[in-house]
């Protein structure tokens, strides 16, 4: 990190950027929705969810200033093993407890 | 132990071991902010299993108006761009510029937790509180949780603001702000996740 100061830290430009393109993100998701814009609900959901994850790139990249460089690569290490733990915990579930929705409901 | 650390970098008069004892701090706080990622993960997959569950009662498509979450969403993008703002002034040294954009990011941040509490009365006096259904229990447990993170980080802000003020941009107060810009910057991006699954989500 004290190695390479400026990208740690960030700038006015950087800040300025993710904030731009976080407003576009923000306002093509809700854009969509209110009017409908897919006719298919399930493409239009695929969509919003995509914008998300690209908003969470950016403001990862443009606000937190994470790199893989960061903290000698400590943050980014901790923040793979994190989504993994909250991928098992989200994904894994919603797939446990569908099944046994599947199971008893039917 | 964090006396001793500063009279020890005190003696060395060295920057470089100033700034390697507050990015330790700044980490410590980071692998806090990831423990605070798996506490939402379990709320959205409580969302995501029990969310469909209306009871009979209203679902997402009836009581969540998309404009106003769309000004919800605005005030804390901008909160969390002057936070970045008040950051840079810390980098400068410059502690006026630092306390003016705090300050402006507290009053955006207090803004936001009032919005968000006219919502929920606004629920909660239509009988849509969180008693009513699984969809309502999992929709208060997560967005409220998310409003009670934002305002403990309004009133860890507002002490900081004194301590800025009173004591300057000493070492102990730039590693407090920066883990603070930490805190603000992951709940905007939890909100991303909020906006979507649930109101996004939840209207179509």
């Amino acid at each position: 990190m004290s190695s390479n100061h400026n990208s740690a830290h960030g700038s006015l430009r950087s800040y300025s950027v993710g904030l731009i393109l976080s407003i576009i993100l923000t306002v093509i998701p809700f854009f969509m929705v209110m009017n409908h814009s897919l006719s298919s609900s399930g493409a239009l959901v695929a969509v919003i969810f995509i914008l998300a994850v690209v908003q969470i790139i950016v403001q990862a990249v443009y606000f937190l200033h994470l790199s893989k460089d960061a903290e000698g690569g400590w943050n980014m290490l901790t923040m793979w093993f994190t989504l993994m733990t909250v991928g098992i915990i989200v994904i894994g579930s919603i797939w446990i407890m569908f099944h046994l929705h599947m199971n008893t409901m039917s | 132990m964090t006396t001793q650390t500063i009279q020890h970098n005190d003696a060395h008069a060295s920057g470089h071991e100033h700034h390697d004892t507050i990015s330790l701090r700044v980490f410590g706080f980071w692998i806090y902010i990831m423990s605070d990622c798996i506490l939402f993960s379990a709320l959205f997959a409580t969302y995501a299993v029990i969310g469909h569950n209306f009871a009979g009662g209203p679902s997402g498509h009836d009581i969540f108006e998309l404009p106003f979450v769309l000004v919800e969403t605005f005030v804390l993008l901008a909160s969390s761009f002057m936070i970045g703002l008040a950051m840079l002034a810390v980098h400068r040294g410059d502690k006026n510029k630092t306390l003016i954009w705090l300050f402006l990011t507290l009053i955006l941040g207090a803004v936001f937790v009032g919005l968000e509490v006219y919502e929920f009365h606004h629920l909660i006096a239509e009988g849509f509180g969180p008693q009513r259904s699984g969809f309502l229990s999992s929709y208060f447990g997560l967005v409220g949780t998310h409003g009670l993170h934002v305002t403990s980080g309004v009133i860890w802000g507002l002490i900081l603001l004194f301590q800025i003020g009173s004591k300057g941009l000493t070492e102990n107060n730039i590693s407090r702000i920066s883990c603070l810009s930490l805190f603000w910057h992951f709940l905007h991006i939890v909100w991303i996740c909020v906006f979507t699954i649930v109101y996004l989500a939840g209207v179509l």
